[in-house]
């Protein structure tokens, strides 16, 4: 088991958000978690991948069998835990290259393999960037900075290719993308799945399905998991909207 | 009796008359002479005048100093050197009586229509237990072009007391690059004042990383329509640093444009001053002024001082001033450490983009990359 989350329950500010999630995560799998503003989607991104604001107050995430929540975000993501975010961060001064870089050498640092200095790296992120489409002339601008909207979900999924996690937790990824940037999105990260890997979809809508077809489907209300099933189910709450579910929810 | 002067050291004295023997001209001679009554006058700044109120150079009137340099030879010049110092105001404060008491005078002129290449090198370190009093005057020629590069490296308890005139003139243009890395027990105190005639563009980057006591002032002042500045600088201090500088843009006359982007890192107990005036006077229209100052602490003993000022006496302007005060964002160390990056390398790293905004624009690679070098020996980090 990759992935393994049990009865967790979990918050921000001391108020319960999450409130006993249970989820199964094999590698090779893509699930899909849908569910209403305000359900706990985003709430589940950020206490997976470590954000320091939330809190966990009772349960269990397993991460190949080790204790997820003890570790600091920085260690999550060197063990393989990616987390593309809904909204990603700018760095002004900092180039593309420069972050991606020693990022990807912290991580072959701490897997005891080779670093890469700047010329081979160069030539790693190229072959990377064409997963993509992104123009090579990004990698000297600063992080994200003064990216559209579009550019910065690619460049997401530009350091989900270049760090290769184990896990990647994609976050409202296609929220604010037109077509063209979710085509190339959803293409990129079909690229990037394979079956050592898993990948956690966390959208409202059933749009980026379309594209990245996920094997199973949790829907989640009021911070549990209440229906789940396979695609077919993304299908049937777009064409019903979250009522339904909402109400199994509070059943 | 003005209550805001400290004793000047008596030090002085003795070793201004044996300097004003060896003076042969007789204009420099008077020159001298009233420069050194001013500073007796005025002695080194106190805390009690306003601005210095945040500055204590107490220390500095504190030590029995040495004069350094060769300071008894004229520089020929034409016009003659007496000519171009007579406009200095040397009465703005008690350093700069002294520089022009002690100083080690020297012109640079960069002929019309000629582009230098490459740049003019100065560097400006006082030994410990002496004073260093360079005063500089460069002259660009209408439609001339060049670059400057000012250091300082001033030894543990020396210090530098320095003062350039810069004169762009029409259509000429000016880049400067200030670089004072000083020991960490240096003073240094420099004016800088800029006067742009028509046309003309001043652009400075200011970087100040080293001594224990120190302060910039700069006076740039537009004389004729169609000028540009672009005043730059960052501080970089930590231990118990404490760095001031002084700024004032002079809009005298409309239709220029003056940029000013001060950058302020702060650890440990440092302290840090941004004092920075822009004069739009009266029938300067059109004028085009922006000021910025943002200051990052990375301590809690750590302080800044910031006030940006803005002074209209027209209504035909467009102005913007601000300043921030601020730690590093959470989110932005949440998102470079679910990269993998550990906290100290991921905090380095938004320190470093921080300065770096300042830093890129330094065309000179060398002097970039010795920049990048200092910012990242003061975060000890390799990125």
């Amino acid at each position: 088991m990759l992935l393994e989350v049990k009865d967790l329950h979990a918050g921000i500010d001391g108020k319960e958000i999450l409130k006993g999630l249970n989820l199964r995560v094999e590698k090779g799998e893509v699930h899909a978690i849908m569910g209403p503003n305000g359900s706990g989607k985003s709430t589940l991104s950020k206490v997976l991948a470590g954000h320091p604001s939330y809190q966990v107050i009772s349960g269990e995430v397993l991460f190949e069998g080790r204790n997820l929540i003890e570790l600091e975000p920085d260690e999550r993501a060197r063990e393989g835990v990616f987390m593309a975010f809904q909204y990603p961060v700018e760095v002004p001064g900092v180039s593309n290259a420069q972050f991606l870089r020693l990022a990807y050498n912290e991580k072959q640092k701490y897997l005891g393999r080779e670093e890469l200095d700047p010329l081979e790296f160069n030539d790693y992120l190229k072959e990377k960037a064409k997963i993509v489409e992104m123009d090579p002339q990004f990698f000297k601008r600063s992080v994200n900075e003064g990216f559209s909207g579009g550019e910065k979900k690619r460049n997401e999924i530009l350091q989900m290719a270049v760090l290769d996690p184990k896990l990647a937790i994609l976050d409202e990824t296609d929220s604010g993308l037109d077509i063209d940037a979710l085509r190339i999105v959803a293409e990129g990260v079909n690229k990037l799945r394979s079956k050592d890997k898993a990948i956690i979809l966390v959208t409202h809508y059933q749009r980026l399905l379309n594209y990245i077809q996920p094997d199973f489907v949790h829907v989640l209300a009021d911070g549990r998991i209440v229906k789940e099933g396979g695609k077919e189910l993304a299908i049937e709450l777009e064409e019903k909207g979250y009522d339904w579910v909402k109400a199994a929810g509070r059943r | 009796m003005s209550v805001t002067k400290a004793a000047p050291n008596a030090a002085f004295a003795k070793q201004f008359s044996e300097l004003i023997q060896q003076t042969e001209a007789p204009e420099i001679r008077e020159l001298r002479e009233a420069a050194f009554a001013a500073f007796l006058e005025l002695g080194i700044p106190s805390v009690k005048l306003e601005a210095w109120k945040y500055t204590n150079m107490a220390p500095i009137a504190a030590i029995d100093w040495k004069i350094q340099g060769k300071i008894s030879s004229i520089p020929k010049s034409d016009p003659p050197l007496a000519d171009l110092l007579r406009g200095f105001r040397f009465t703005r404060n008690g350093f700069t009586a002294l520089n022009v008491a002690f100083g080690e005078f020297a012109v640079i002129r960069v002929p019309a229509e000629t582009k230098l290449d490459p740049p003019i090198e100065i560097s400006c370190s006082a030994e410990a237990g002496s004073i260093y009093t360079p005063h500089l005057l460069v002259i660009l020629e209408p439609g001339s072009k060049a670059t400057l590069i000012e250091s300082f490296a001033t030894a543990d308890n020396g210090f530098t007391n320095s003062v350039l005139r810069v004169f762009v003139g029409k259509g000429a243009a000016l880049t400067h690059y200030r670089l004072q890395n000083d020991s960490a027990g240096a003073f240094n105190y420099g004016l800088t004042e800029i006067f742009i005639d028509r046309g003309g563009f001043y652009d400075a980057t200011s970087i100040n990383i080293g001594a224990r006591l120190s302060r910039h002032d700069i006076e740039a002042v537009f004389t004729a329509p169609g000028g540009e500045a672009r005043v730059d600088g960052l501080y970089l201090l930590g231990g118990r640093q404490h760095h001031d500088t002084h700024s004032v843009i002079d809009h005298r006359v409309g239709h220029c444009a003056s940029r000013q982007n001060y950058k302020g890192i702060l650890g440990d107990a440092s302290r840090g001053v941004f004092n920075g005036i822009v004069y739009v006077r009266e029938g300067a229209a059109g004028t085009d002024a922006q000021q910025s100052n943002k200051n990052l602490l990375l301590s809690n003993d750590a302080r800044v001082d910031t006030k940006p000022q803005l002074e209209i006496f027209n209504d035909d302007v467009k102005c913007s001033h601000g300043a921030t005060v601020g730690q590093l964002e959470e989110e932005e160390l949440f998102y470079l450490r679910t990269r993998g990056l550990p906290e100290v390398l991921a905090r380095n790293l938004l320190i470093y983009g921080f300065a770096e905004e300042i830093i890129e624009k330094i065309e000179i690679a060398e002097i970039k990359r010795n920049i990048d070098a200092a910012l990242l020996d003061h975060l000890k980090t390799g990125i």
